[in-house]
This record gives C-alpha cells, structure tokens and sequence, in this order.
C-alpha cells in the first residue's frame, strides 16, 4: 500500500529510545500496544498518494523530515502566550506533548488529568479505552501517535453530570532547531446521560518544522450530548495531523466542530461510529486557507446501528496558492437500517490558483437508508458585493463582511456559549488578517459566475 | 448648481449599446420619472448611476453636485449621496439586516467626517424608521433580505434609503411586483423623504406608483434614448395610449444611430 518509510532509522531510533524511559513502560499492556502500532507502522511507512485516502495529500514532506521527539523538558512558556478561552472549566497546556502543570488548571467536578499521570497511577482506568477504538492498521499516522502515546488530556464526566463550561484543551508545538514531533494522545470518556464541552486548541510558536501528530479518542455513552471543538491555527512550517475517532453509544448526541486556520500541511481526520440505535452526530467545520498552506478534511463516517442520523457541513475558503480537501466518506453497515445521512461541502475560491479537491465515497450495504451529498464550489457574489458596496461599504470590508457571512453558516451550528464565542473571536480576527481580500480577481468578468455544482 | 448632470450617456453591456445618448438634468427638490418599454435602457441607466461596473460607458458626462460620478467607484457615490433602490434586492445569508445597515450608515458618516453612531444612537432612529416602513423588527435580525417577500424586500429598500438619507434617491421598478398595500407603505416612506435638498429618479415601467409620488417631471425612454420629455400629465397619457403610441412616434422622428 505504501513505500518504503524514508527515515525508518530516525523513528526505528527514536521508538528504542522511547521504550527505554517512556512513562508506562511498566505496563505489559501498554508495552504491547506501542510495540503492535509501531510495527504496525513499519509495516506500511507512511502513505502515498497511491493510497485512496490519501490521494489528495502528499505527505512526503513529512516522511523525508528527520523529526526528532521533543524533549521531555519543554521551553518554558508564559501565561500571555497562550489561547484564552474565556468561561472555561479547566484548562490542560501541553508544551511539545508533555502537560504543563503550571500553565493548567483543573476543575473540581470533572475528573481531568494527564494520560501520563493516569499510567502511573490509576491505568486501570484508562486501560479498558486506550488503543480500543482508533484504527491503527488503516492510518499508518495513528499507528504512530500509538507508538509514542505517553501524554495527553484523559477527560471523564461521570453518569448524568452536565458541564455546561467547556474544557479547554491547548497543545502548543514550539520549534526548535531540528525539527521536533509530538505524538498528544487523548482519552475523552463521557459516561451514560452526561453532558459537556471539549475544546482543543493546537498552535505553534516559533519557526522552524514541527509535526503535530494528535489522536482523541472520544466515547460517549449512551444519552450524552456531547460538543468537541478541534481548532487548529498553527503557522507555515507546521505539519499537524489529528484524528478524531468518536465512540456513540445509544441515542448519543455529538456534535464535532473543526476549525482549521492555516497550517503548513494538516490532515484532519474525523471517525465518529454510530454505534448505538438513535445516535446523532454533527460533522460541522470550516477551513479557512492561505499561502501555500494544504487543509485536507477526511471525514469518516460510519453508521453501524438503525436510526441513526449524521449531519456533514464543511465550509471552505481559499486564497492564494492555498489546496483544500474535503473527503467525506460514508459508510453503512449491513444492519444499519433507516439511517439518514447528509453531507455538504461548499466552497470558496478567492484567487485564480487556489485549488479544492472534494469527494463524497458512499458505501451503502444496507437498503433502507437515507444519504445525500453535495458539494459546490463558488467566487464571492458579485451581485452580493455590489450591494454592500452600493450602500457605502468600501469593497475590501464588504469582501470581508461576505466571508464572515459564509463562515456563520459554520458558527450557527454550534450551541451559544463560550466555546462558540471563542471560535466567532478567532474567525473574525484571522478573516480580517487575510491579505489578499480587496480586488484580487484581475478580470471582473470572472467573479459572476455563480456556485456550480460538482458532486 | 445642478444635483444630477447627465450629458450624452452612452452605455454599452457585454457588447450592445443599451443607452444612446442620455442628456438629463435633476435639480436639488426635484423628483423626476423615467419610463419606458421593457429593454429600453431603464435599469441600465439606473445601475450606471450606482456605478456598476458591468456597464462601460462609451461616452458621455456625469456631474453629481459638480464631481465626476463616472470616477467614483460604487461605494463612494454611495457616500457622496446617490442610492439606489433595487430592483431585484439581494439576499445576503450570514449578515443581519440591523449589522448590515449599522454598518452602511458609519461607512457613510465616517466618509462624511460625522462619528461612527453606537447602538445606543443607533436603535431609536432606526425604529423610527421601521415604523414609518410598517416593518417588524424582528425583520431586522434575520439575514439581509432571506426569505424576505418580494413586498418585504421593496420596503426593506425604502428603509435603507431612510436610513442613509440620500441627495439622490434612484428607485428602479421599486412599484414592480407590489400589491395596493405594499405600493402605499412604499410610496409613504418616499414621500416622507421629499425635501428641497432631495433628488428623485423614480424609474418605472407603470404609472400607478406616479399616483403617489407625483413627478415634477416625466422622460419617455425608448430603444436607450428619451423621446419625449414633460410633466406629471405626460404618465397619465402613457397610461392611456400605452408606450406602442410613443414608440411608433419615436421611430419617425429619431435620427439614424450614429
């Protein structure tokens, strides 16, 4: 399925090293895993654009980078340097994949701590989650962060607990002068009928290449509503691949909100299973690209119970050389009667060389269901833009009051509160920082056309 | 001086000459009417006034209040006073009506060299306006004209124009599509609007709007020309012989295209 991985000495290295100290060693279970997912991963390498999966993104950049693990003593970081999340519960800060206890603050009502501190003291508890849920052999990235689970957020709300103030999760890659990876690993564990909020954050600091390599698994058991925000704002020399695998029990309510705002090159996966009758999920996300940045969307969804509804929104805007990618796949399972499944990808193109790659995959084996998609891909109105401008507003700031105007489809999917307001926040800010707004399009003539459809 | 000069406009779109020759004159307090046949340059001239930029002028002069309209991009003669009423009013998702306006209004102050007006300044004068309008507030938090009906839509124009307070108000087929009711409300929130400063271009295919806001003068145009120029009366007269009689009078005496 793949090549040869370019730097298998460099990881070959690193994975020995890292058996030797890597917190939880001690536990033969967790022994065995890494040991399983690295060979796993040795197996396959890294993919290719051969790969299916893969085959909008080309992760060579990646392979050929000797990134080294980031050391166990992270930079020191002050508080201002950090994403604020007003109204939060608690906030976990990981500095280059290792916690940051000062930068932290815990909450009383919900058991929050670090995946690390969970294996020295209580693996029992994680030990039934960790590693069961994520797809090692499919996606040779989760094989690795396996590999080199050490630390993480490990979040439990117990049954019929409702947290209204979400956590706030913030993983911080700061570059060195070789390129440094980090491999955050997250067990989000919601038992029956409780309710809550998690947000994580991922940003770097600094030039230079890091690899962000993250994997959540969330379950939710059955009769939760749960809200997981994915926000990644990371800079031009950032690679940052995470994986979202959600568990849904039983008529459990999740919603998945991703923000991408800029990245050298990120891949965000999405795997929620319905696994429970009557579970809901919400795929809802906005990518935002700029450069030569590179947002590939992977969704992943996967109906494995009746009655079970997902809802997929994707919203795209490009400009520059930016590539984004929205691959939604769906799957269906034999018994996965009266399922209803919608996606829709719509998109912007702001510039001539801005690139958008979008697929539905449906794969239906049962033969009651209900599945749609869409897709589209558009300029800015012009019928839209002159209107604004018609009534007195300059045309840079009426090209931003439309992109922000596309992108509050995205933010009217999220329940009010703080975590939305924190994401409304990093939105409008980043939208007014898009340099190429006013008068990019040479040609008027280009930007009449209206949004087409594709898929 | 003159608010609106207009001196031998030519228009083309895509190609096609569409106006051939406009020459008119609105003075400050003056509210004049342009009617015509389907296809005779009507909206086009309307949209030129706006500052479309699909629309290439050929040849030609427009002075408004003594400065080069032709210069200005949309937003600008926007802030130096025109405003145009759409005929199809666009529908803006993702954008409130009240952000939309506030903003409009403050682009338009701060051109001006006024303060930018806070909500707390805002909220009154708008409601006074909403009232005039007979609209409902709560219009006014959902999105731009988004699943407005076509009565909605048209006064939600007349309540921007109210709100920004225009020198020139240009209405494009504001009357087209309005039931009796909708027509009054809309022709009372203009008529509010008539001062000795104020301009008017009521553009129309109808005569029924011009029942209401009664026109110090009327322009026949035909084929991107105006044949025929008077008063209030001359709509009356439209009405009565229909535009085949003005058309087929225009066809004799128009001189060849240049």
């Amino acid at each position: 399925m793949t090549t040869a991985i370019n730097n298998l000495d460099t990881y070959f290295d690193a994975f020995t090293e890292f058996e030797k100290r890597a917190a939880g060693q001690n536990l033969p279970w967790l022994r065995r895993l890494r040991a399983q997912a690295f060979g796993r991963f040795c197996e396959t390498g890294f993919p290719t654009t051969h790969d299916e999966d893969w085959r909008f993104t080309n992760v060579s950049a990646i392979a050929r980078t000797p990134f080294q693990l980031a050391p166990q003593v992270a930079p020191q970081l002050a508080k201002s340097d950090l994403p604020l999340l007003s109204g939060a519960a608690a906030r976990l800060v990981f500095v280059n994949g290792h916690l940051a206890r000062d930068l932290s603050t815990l909450s009383e009502r919900i058991h929050i701590s670090s995946l690390r501190e969970e294996f020295a003291h209580s693996p029992d508890a994680v030990r039934g989650h960790l590693g069961q849920y994520l797809d090692v052999r499919r996606d040779p990235f989760c094989a690795l962060n396996t590999a080199f689970a050490e630390d993480g957020a490990y979040v439990h709300v117990r049954r019929g607990l409702a947290v209204e103030e979400p956590v706030h999760l913030v993983f911080i890659s700061v570059a060195g002068e070789q390129p440094t990876m980090s491999h955050p690993r997250n067990l989000l564990v919601f038992e029956d009928e409780s309710e809550a909020t998690v947000v994580e954050e991922y940003i770097s600091i600094g030039t230079g290449a890091v690899l962000c390599n993250s994997a959540t698994e969330l379950i939710a058991g059955e009769n939760t509503t749960i809200a997981h925000y994915m926000i990644e704002r990371e800079h031009g020399d950032a690679y940052n691949v995470s994986t979202l695998r959600i568990q849904q029990g039983r008529s459990a309510n999740v919603a998945s909100h991703s923000l991408l705002l800029g990245g050298g090159l990120v891949r965000n996966n999405v795997h929620p299973v319905l696994a429970g009758e009557g579970g809901e999920c919400l795929i809802n996300g906005l990518f935002v690209g700029n450069g030569r940045e590179h947002l590939d969307n992977f969704m992943h969804v996967e109906h494995a119970s009746p009655h079970c509804s997902s809802r997929q929104f994707y919203n795209g805007i490009l400009d520059g050389h930016a590539h984004g990618v929205f691959h939604g796949r769906i799957v269906v399972h034999k018994d996965a009667q009266k399922t209803d499944a919608k996606q829709t990808n719509r998109n912007l193109l702001l510039s001539d060389d801005a690139q958008i790659d979008t697929k539905p995959q449906l794969e239906i084996y049962a033969d009651d269901v209900k599945c749609t998609h869409g897709a589209t891909i558009g300029q800015i109105e012009e019928n839209a833009l002159f209107y604004l401008q018609s009534r007195g507003i300059d045309e840079a700031s009426a090209r931003r009051l439309l992109l922000l105007a596309f992108a509050s489809e995205c933010v009217e999917r999220m329940k009010a509160g703080s975590a939305r307001t924190h994401v409304e926040h990093l939105i409008h800010e980043y939208l007014l920082s898009l340099e190429h707004l006013p008068g990019q399009k040479s040609e008027r003539g280009d930007m009449v056309r209206s949004l087409e459809e594709v898929g | 001086m003159s608010l609106l000069e207009i001196k031998n406009l030519h228009v083309t779109v895509a190609g096609h000459e569409i106006l051939k020759g406009i020459d008119l004159t609105i003075n400050p307090g003056e509210v004049h009417s342009i009617m015509g046949p389907n296809g005779s340059g009507k909206s086009t001239l309307a949209q030129v006034l706006a500052r479309r930029e699909a629309y290439h002028v050929t040849d030609g002069q427009v002075l408004f209040n003594g400065k080069d309209l032709l210069a200005m991009k949309p937003e600008e003669a926007a802030c130096e006073g025109v405003f145009l009423a759409f005929q199809y009013p666009v529908e803006i998702p993702g954008i409130s009506n009240t952000y939309f306006l506030r903003s409009a209004l403050n682009a338009v102050r701060k051109y001006r060299g006024l303060d930018e007006m806070d909500a707390m300044d805002f909220l009154p004068m708008f409601r006074e306006k909403l009232k005039l309008l007979e609209m409902d507030e709560k219009l006014m938090n959902r999105s731009v004209n988004e699943g407005f009906s076509g009565g909605e839509k048209k006064r939600n124009e007349i309540l921007q124009m109210a709100v920004l307070e225009p020198r020139l108000a240009i209405l494009d087929e504001t009357d087209s599509g309005l039931d009796i009711d909708a027509l009054r409300i809309v022709a009372k929130g203009v008529t509010a609007m008539r001062n000795a400063e104020r301009g008017m271009l009521v553009v129309t295919h109808y005569q029924r709007l011009l029942n209401y806001i009664v026109p110090d003068f009327v322009h026949v145009l035909v084929d991107g020309r105006i044949v025929r120029s008077g008063g209030a009366e001359l709509a009356l007269e439209l009405e009565e012989k229909g535009y085949g009689w003005i058309e087929s009078q225009a066809g004799q005496t128009a001189p060849a295209s240049a």
